[in-house]
């Protein structure tokens, strides 16, 4: 008997705590909520906002998404893309490409592409490359993904997009090839995707924030 | 840990029973975080502020918490907070959060916190357990700080950089930067934080060492005295 009372008054505890301990973090999470979606929105925003410039759009980029399913051109199932335009113009449009190559994984980069079909711009969101060797793919670390700005597919000419070493116009680095050369890869896809889809890229409604999350 | 004095708890903590030097525990994150200085002293704080939450609510709640169900209570505790924070840092260090990634929820299975709340704040009054957690929570801090600032000037010649996630734009002016030192690759590659974490120990033995013997001579000192009295 004495036993049995122990183990409810055990079992009380245990529940009681699990009890506290949700509600701690319930109430942690509905009071942070609101903020942490601001802070993704504007981490977002503003990563966007290098690729396409303030000025150049007078829409919200964040809410402006679609979800396309390209994965043979842009690594994945499903890619967002975020459209930036001007009085209700095409101005560029933003694609989360997934490079699926990489040395050491995927690698996430931002593509914008100008409704032009140049480039406006590429940055590497996250990856698992070397560092010291694959991380000057970074932004912060050298300007080589700063050589992508303003080139297309007639600018260097189809054939050339790839590294140096495989003939192309793309620099490589010493001691990492596979890395440049699989996100020359990527980015020549990309363009290519954009090319065909150029007019539904911009013409599709877009989808409800909720889904369209970025990664 | 007969003697509970706050000094002795303190000079526990930071020094003679250092959890990352002397105990050499909670080395995962230890060794993966300490890239840089800033990333070490952030999850460093945080480690810190779990500890102490965690050691305050274990030693509050030892008298009624049965012996059966004492640890799957103390994890309960302390993954609540864990996560509490997480959410907080999300919420007010965004970047930095960013940054440390996977390493605060898995704070959740650092030895040290379970290993304080079960050796120290389930057996200690509240005063006591606060005391121990900070003392031990800040010697780890140190630790995480210093290999982290160690292995980002060898290894990217920097000290502080990105120091304005954690403190705000003012504190862009702390970070140094070594001009035409490109780094060692090998302090920021995992093998570097290895041999850092050695270096470390070798330090605080080799001063230990010292000190002992000083003590051995002064003792010595004082027999001989007492030797040449009598």
């Amino acid at each position: 008997m004495n036993s049995r009372l122990a183990m409810f008054i055990a079992a009380g505890i245990l529940a009681t705590f699990a009890v506290l301990g949700t509600s701690l973090v319930a109430f942690t999470h509905s009071a942070t909520k609101a903020r942490i979606a601001a802070n993704e929105r504007e981490t977002l925003l503003r990563s966007l906002h290098a690729l396409v410039p303030p000025d150049t759009v007078d829409n919200d980029m964040v809410s402006d998404a679609i979800v396309v399913q390209a994965p043979e051109r842009l690594g994945s199932e499903s890619t967002t893309v975020y459209r930036g335009r001007k009085m209700e113009q095409p101005v560029a449009a933003v694609l989360t490409s997934i490079v699926p190559n990489g040395y050491s994984g995927p690698i996430k980069l931002l593509v914008a592409v100008r409704y032009d079909g140049t480039l406006g711009g590429v940055r590497v969101i996250s990856h698992k490359e070397t560092p010291g060797l694959g991380d000057k793919i970074e932004a912060s670390r050298s300007d080589w993904i700063h050589g992508f700005n303003d080139k297309s597919l007639s600018d260097p000419p189809l054939e050339k997009w790839h590294v140096k070493r495989d003939g192309g116009v793309f620099d490589q680095f010493t001691g990492a090839t596979v890395t440049p050369r699989s996100i020359v890869k990527a980015v020549k896809n990309t363009l290519l995707y954009a090319q065909n889809h150029k007019e539904a890229l911009y013409d599709r409604p877009a989808t409800s924030p909720t889904t369209a999350t970025q990664g | 840990m007969s003697d509970n004095s706050y000094p002795n708890l303190i000079i526990d903590g930071l020094w003679r029973n250092n959890q990352a030097l002397v105990a050499l525990l909670g080395l995962c994150p230890l060794l993966a975080v300490s890239n840089t200085a800033v990333n070490g002293l952030g999850l460093g704080l945080a480690t810190t502020l779990v500890l102490v939450a965690s050691n305050s609510t274990v030693s509050l709640i030892r008298n009624f918490v049965r012996p059966e169900v004492r640890l799957p209570v103390f994890v309960l505790v302390i993954a609540s907070f864990v996560t509490a924070i997480e959410l907080g840092m999300n919420a007010f260090f965004h970047e930095l959060h960013k940054i440390l990634g996977i390493f605060i929820p898995l704070i959740v299975t650092n030895c040290i916190i379970i290993g304080r709340a079960e050796a120290f704040a389930s057996k200690s009054n509240l005063r006591h357990s606060l005391v121990d957690g900070l003392s031990i929570g800040i010697g780890f801090t140190l630790v995480l700080l210093t290999l982290g600032g160690m292995r980002e000037l060898v290894g990217q010649g920097t000290l502080f950089d990105q120091a304005h996630l954690m403190f705000g734009e003012a504190a862009r002016g702390v970070s140094l930067k070594i001009e035409d030192f490109p780094g060692m690759l090998i302090a920021i590659l995992p093998p570097g934080a290895f041999i850092g974490l050695g270096l470390l120990i070798m330090v605080k033995n080799l001063i230990d060492k010292r000190l002992a013997a000083r003590a051995a001579a002064k003792a010595g000192y004082a027999e001989e005295v007492q030797g040449l009295a009598g």
